[in-house]
């Protein structure tokens, strides 16, 4: 009993500085403290995104985005995968590949936008690219340390126990490295949410981010404010969604 | 050996000890393969690097042999072993290997089990297996088989993780057996155990051993390990690792490691192995130390 009062306690304590800042938020502009024209109360933005949820316009940007991100974030991880178990099975492949990694990996990746506008276009494809290469890197960096990183003895006994290339690289390599393919991943989900939001603010008529950028440009900041507290749910229910994941896939590591 | 080694499984006919239902299901009636190295000599590293490991070892190992190595750390043991194991080359010298009409030559027993951590226990011990091509009916046969042979049916979709070091010495024991290897390579298979779960481990190996009658190089740095287990000892010198001695250990089978263990005769030939070993494990520390 004392026990589950606790756990209680817990829970309570970890909503209480959330809701704390909302409630001495709230209490300033209420007394009078700041121009809630320019800083709205947390009252004033939920009846912002209210109207906005009955409305289907912030629904359809969510779509819009998490379309960008999901396709995005596929289409960059899947061959970064792919490419990191290879550069640590194979020697000529990571000679090939390492300078290419070093030279491009520093690269701002919005720094691309402009030449994905002219490659893709004006429409999903661009940001879908960008996302996809800015999810590649660390993907393809973490995956390589990770099978690069597997104990010897499990090449060993594969090797002993008659496993050709292609079992190494399906049963082995790439289960061995799963854990820190994860970790990439995570730090992939992280980036691809900054790149995309920061390319809708320029190039794009829907998402999250262009809702960001026109209600900036119209001065409505209690709209602004809406789009980043949905840019912020997203965060947190994908970071989540990972962990339930993680634990299924990754049942000799979870905790 | 055609593509698919496993599909002629009921070859040969028994002969010698009669066998109990789970060996009549996993093992041919046969006895193992025949070793046969001839002046094998191991370098590691180039010019002013240069390492002798092995020299000028000779060694004949019969069928259905169990043969123990022991030696001073860094006496190339393990070397020796991970050659046969075709997981190192010699420099030079010949290893003659004759595991004819054995659907693998080796599998070997690793120090930590090895086991892959991503896998439960029941895809573990089947892995050889399954690399080699073996319809799914056949490998679960003998996967049974191989988990009733060290107890380990209960746990057969535990994860490494969940089992204890001996548990997972045990699968990794049934991994080697489900093969039906013609040879058996242990690398100090239980170096890693608390003493209570060792000598029960070692009980069982030699149970299993006597069942199956494969040949057996096995690893250790114990004498009493050896003396337990083997037909021969080979006493091996510090580095370079040459043969100093072949001990022929008198003890009948079925041999019982509890009881044995507290015989006089026991005691007297562990002193006198020790006695052969002595100088070069001192030799051995005095090289480390400088």
């Amino acid at each position: 009993m004392r026990e589950r009062s606790s756990k209680l306690n817990e829970r309570l304590l970890y909503l209480a500085s959330p809701i704390g800042l909302l409630a001495v938020w709230q209490l300033l502009l209420m007394l009078g403290f700041g121009d809630r024209r320019f800083i709205p109360a947390p009252s004033d933005i939920a009846v912002r995104f209210w109207e906005l949820t009955e409305s289907g316009e912030l629904a359809w940007h969510t779509a819009v985005t998490l379309w960008r991100v999901l396709a995005g974030f596929v289409i960059g991880a899947v061959p970064a995968v792919a490419v990191g178990l290879l550069m640590a099975m194979f020697r000529p492949a990571r000679i090939f590949f390492d300078p290419l990694i070093a030279a491009l990996m520093p690269i701002p990746k919005v720094a691309l936008m402009p030449l994905l506008l002219l490659a893709f276009g004006f429409g999903d494809a661009s940001k879908i690219a960008l996302v996809a290469i800015a999810v590649f890197f660390p993907v393809i960096v973490n995956t390589y340390a990770g099978a690069a990183n597997i104990d010897r003895i499990y090449w060993d006994v594969a090797k002993n126990f008659g496993a050709s290339t292609y079992v190494m690289f399906t049963r082995v390599v790439f289960f061995g490295a799963l854990p820190l393919i994860f970790a990439g991943l995570k730090i992939a989900l992280a980036v691809s949410f900054v790149v995309l939001v920061a390319a809708e603010f320029v190039a794009s008529k829907t998402g999250i981010g262009y809702l960001i950028w026109n209600s900036w440009e119209l001065l409505q900041v209690d709209y602004m404010f809406v789009g980043i507290v949905v840019i912020g749910i997203l965060g947190l229910i994908s970071a989540v969604a990972f962990q339930e994941i993680e634990r299924k896939v990754i049942p000799w590591k979870a905790p | 050996m055609g593509a698919r080694p496993f599909a002629s499984a009921r070859r040969g006919e028994a002969k010698g000890r009669a066998p109990n239902v789970i060996g009549k299901c996993l093992m041919q009636q046969r006895r193992g393969a025949t070793i046969a190295i001839a002046g094998l000599r191991k370098e590691f590293g180039e010019g002013r690097e240069r390492v002798l490991a092995l020299d000028g070892i000779d060694l004949t190992i019969a069928a259905g042999e169990f043969c123990c190595i022991v030696g001073p750390s860094g006496c190339g043991k393990s070397t020796l072993l991970r050659i046969l194991a075709g997981l190192d080359h010699a420099t030079s010298g010949a290893i003659d290997v004759d595991a004819k009409g054995w659907p693998v030559a080796n599998a070997m027993v690793f120090q930590e089990s090895g086991l892959f951590p991503w896998m439960n226990i029941e895809k573990n011990v089947g892995f050889g297996l399954m690399t080699r091509g073996v319809a799914a009916v056949e490998a679960g046969k003998r996967v049974d088989a191989a988990l009733r042979l060290v107890g380990l049916t209960r746990f057969r979709h535990h994860y490494p993780h969940q089992l204890s070091g001996g548990m997972r010495q045990r699968g990794a024991i049934a991994r080697a057996f489900v093969t039906d290897p013609g040879m058996l390579l242990m690398d100090e298979p239980f170096a890693a155990l608390d003493a209570q779960n060792r000598t029960i481990l070692q009980a069982e190996l030699v149970r299993i051993w006597e069942e199956t009658g494969k040949t057996v190089v096995y690893i250790t740095h114990s004498i009493e390990e050896a003396l337990l287990l083997g037909d021969r000892t080979v006493v091996m010198t510090a580095q370079p690792g040459r043969i100093k001695e072949i001990i022929d250990i008198p003890f009948r089978h079925p041999r019982n490691v509890m009881e044995l263990s507290s015989t006089a005769e026991f005691g007297a030939l562990k002193l006198s192995i020790w006695r052969i070993l002595e100088d070069e494990v001192m030799r051995a520390r005095a090289e480390i130390d400088g």
